[in-house]
């Protein structure tokens, strides 16, 4: 059940609209990039409030740990070396889901009310309703949802909405120590992000920016970059992510031509059998058969 | 029991068994299918126990049918070849549909509709399996790419199959004395004569 200050703009596998007599204000977070220390205060702050617990691991040589996004790692910290401007430089992204205005994950999932989009901009799974197919994975364009080995649910950054709901910044804002996370209405991100990009470009980034995909319709996470013309730069961030055609047009169009189409050959084959009736063996023929007994 | 002795043997009893192993198989498939396709059939999971088990059963349900399928293809592949007849058949189906068959030329076991069906019925069922097995999430993973075309050519693959076995239903609920076939094996001469009668000639011998 939807927190009652949280109103439901879509459903997922849901054909009707959603109530929508009221109009809660476009949340977002923004990650700024360039104030990122790499502490993973973030990572602890998530695990502890949403009480998750990943499986100890083992280091790979890196500064990433996990090595990547699980069911209970709903962010994690990616650490890229690489050299700008014949300098090295250490970009840190916070990864997590990006809560798509269009989100493909909602598109493409098959059980009704498993996956919600607030009205405020979060996209949450509810593991109640989900059915474990994985087709949110196949929808994502970001590749954040994760299946479960345990139970077979998909999870995933939650933005906090239990917190939200009650007008607390999620727990990875909280926790930041620098301020690299912000939270806050959707416009009043952008002003912040757009205050930073012009300090950075001051600084020589001439080309900051912000990263708000519109592909998909813009996100509720955003992320300030000193390179915002090559997002890849920060661990493969895709540059111009979108639905998949493919997806779009598996859960689309293909939905009310095949089910036109079926029962289109369906009710033919009726209205065959009612105006032309049935093809039966002749009385000719089975004279002739008895004739041929009767030899 | 045979009441009619000299009714013809259309189907052994093995070839029965494995038409209703995949006939089975296809329609808890193509409800738990349409299901995962369109919110529209969703309540259809109830069928299955809920849509997860609905999810668990339908790739295990689909790895038997393809099993079942395989076999059957093999058994009735040599019956289905075109022929010239065949193709004159097909390009005068629609003096058939209209349920006139006086020029209609003289068909074998299988007319050419029932043999066309066969080849589309084999290229979904490949389409369906190998696509089935990329989206398998529960025990493969593969490249999210290739996953998403799976999906698309397994939901196109899917709703072919369906209509093609519509047609394939109708067509012996159309075509009166066939579907006893299905049940026990055998057709009346008089049947055979009418609607197959190169295969009445070899099976009597007139």
């Amino acid at each position: 059940m939807a927190l009652q200050s949280l109103d439901i703009k879509q459903r997922s596998a849901t054909t009707t609209p959603s109530p929508q007599a009221r109009q809660t204000v476009e949340i977002a977070k923004l990650i700024d990039v360039s104030a990122c220390i790499g502490c993973k205060a973030c990572q602890v702050a998530c695990m502890e409030w949403n009480d998750v617990r990943d499986e100890v691991g083992s280091c790979a040589g890196v500064y990433d740990n996990p090595m990547d996004l699980t069911e209970n790692s709903w962010t994690v910290m990616r650490y890229s070396e690489v050299e700008q401007n014949g300098k090295l430089e250490w970009l840190i992204r916070k990864d997590g889901c990006m809560h798509c205005t269009d989100p493909g994950c909602l598109k493409a999932c098959p059980a009704p009310g498993a996956i919600i989009q607030y009205s405020n901009g979060i996209v949450d799974f509810h593991q109640e309703n989900c059915i474990g197919c994985g087709y949110c994975v196949t929808g994502c364009p970001f590749n954040v949802p994760r299946i479960s080995k345990k139970d077979n649910k998909a999870y995933k950054c939650t933005l906090c909405s239990d917190r939200v709901a009650v007008n607390q910044a999620p727990a990875c804002a909280k926790a930041c120590p620098t301020g690299a996370i912000q939270f806050g209405s959707k416009e009043d991100m952008k002003d912040y992000a757009a205050t930073r990009v012009a300090d950075l470009k001051e600084r020589g980034y001439d080309k900051a920016g912000l990263y708000d995909p519109q592909g998909v319709g813009g996100t509720h996470v955003m992320y300030v970059l000193h390179h915002a013309d090559k997002p890849a730069l920060y661990s493969n961030l895709p540059e111009n992510p979108g639905v998949s055609p493919m997806v779009s047009l598996w859960k689309g169009a293909a939905k009310p031509i095949a089910a036109a189409a079926l029962g289109l050959v369906a009710l033919s084959s009726l209205f065959h059998y009612v105006m032309k009736g049935p093809n039966e063996v002749s009385k000719e023929i089975e004279k002739e058969v008895e004739k041929e007994d009767a030899q | 029991m045979i009441r009619d002795p000299k009714d013809l043997q259309r189907y052994t009893a093995s070839e029965r068994a494995n038409h209703w192993l995949v006939g089975i198989c296809f329609i808890l498939l193509a409800l738990s299918g349409l299901a995962f396709f369109h919110p529209a059939f969703y309540p259809l999971v109830q069928l299955f126990g809920g849509g997860t088990w609905a999810r668990v059963l339908h790739p295990f349900i689909g790895v038997l049918m393809a099993a079942a399928f395989v076999v059957m293809f093999f058994r009735f592949r040599a019956l289905n070849v075109m022929t010239d007849a065949d193709r004159e058949w097909l390009s005068r189906v629609r003096e058939m549909v209209d349920g006139n068959d006086h020029n209609m030329p003289e068909q074998g076991k299988y007319n050419g509709g029932q043999k066309m069906l066969f080849w589309l019925l084999a290229l979904c069922m490949l389409v369906l399996m190998v696509s089935g097995l990329f989206m398998w999430r529960a025990q493969f993973s593969f490249p999210v790419d290739l996953v998403r075309l799976a999906s698309l050519a397994h939901a196109v693959a899917g709703v072919v199959i369906i209509a093609l076995i519509i047609v394939h239903i109708y067509a012996a609920i159309w075509t009166k004395g066939t579907v006893r076939a299905m049940w026990y094996g055998t057709v009346t001469r008089a049947w055979a004569k009418q609607h197959h009668r190169a295969w009445y000639r070899q099976m009597t011998g007139k």
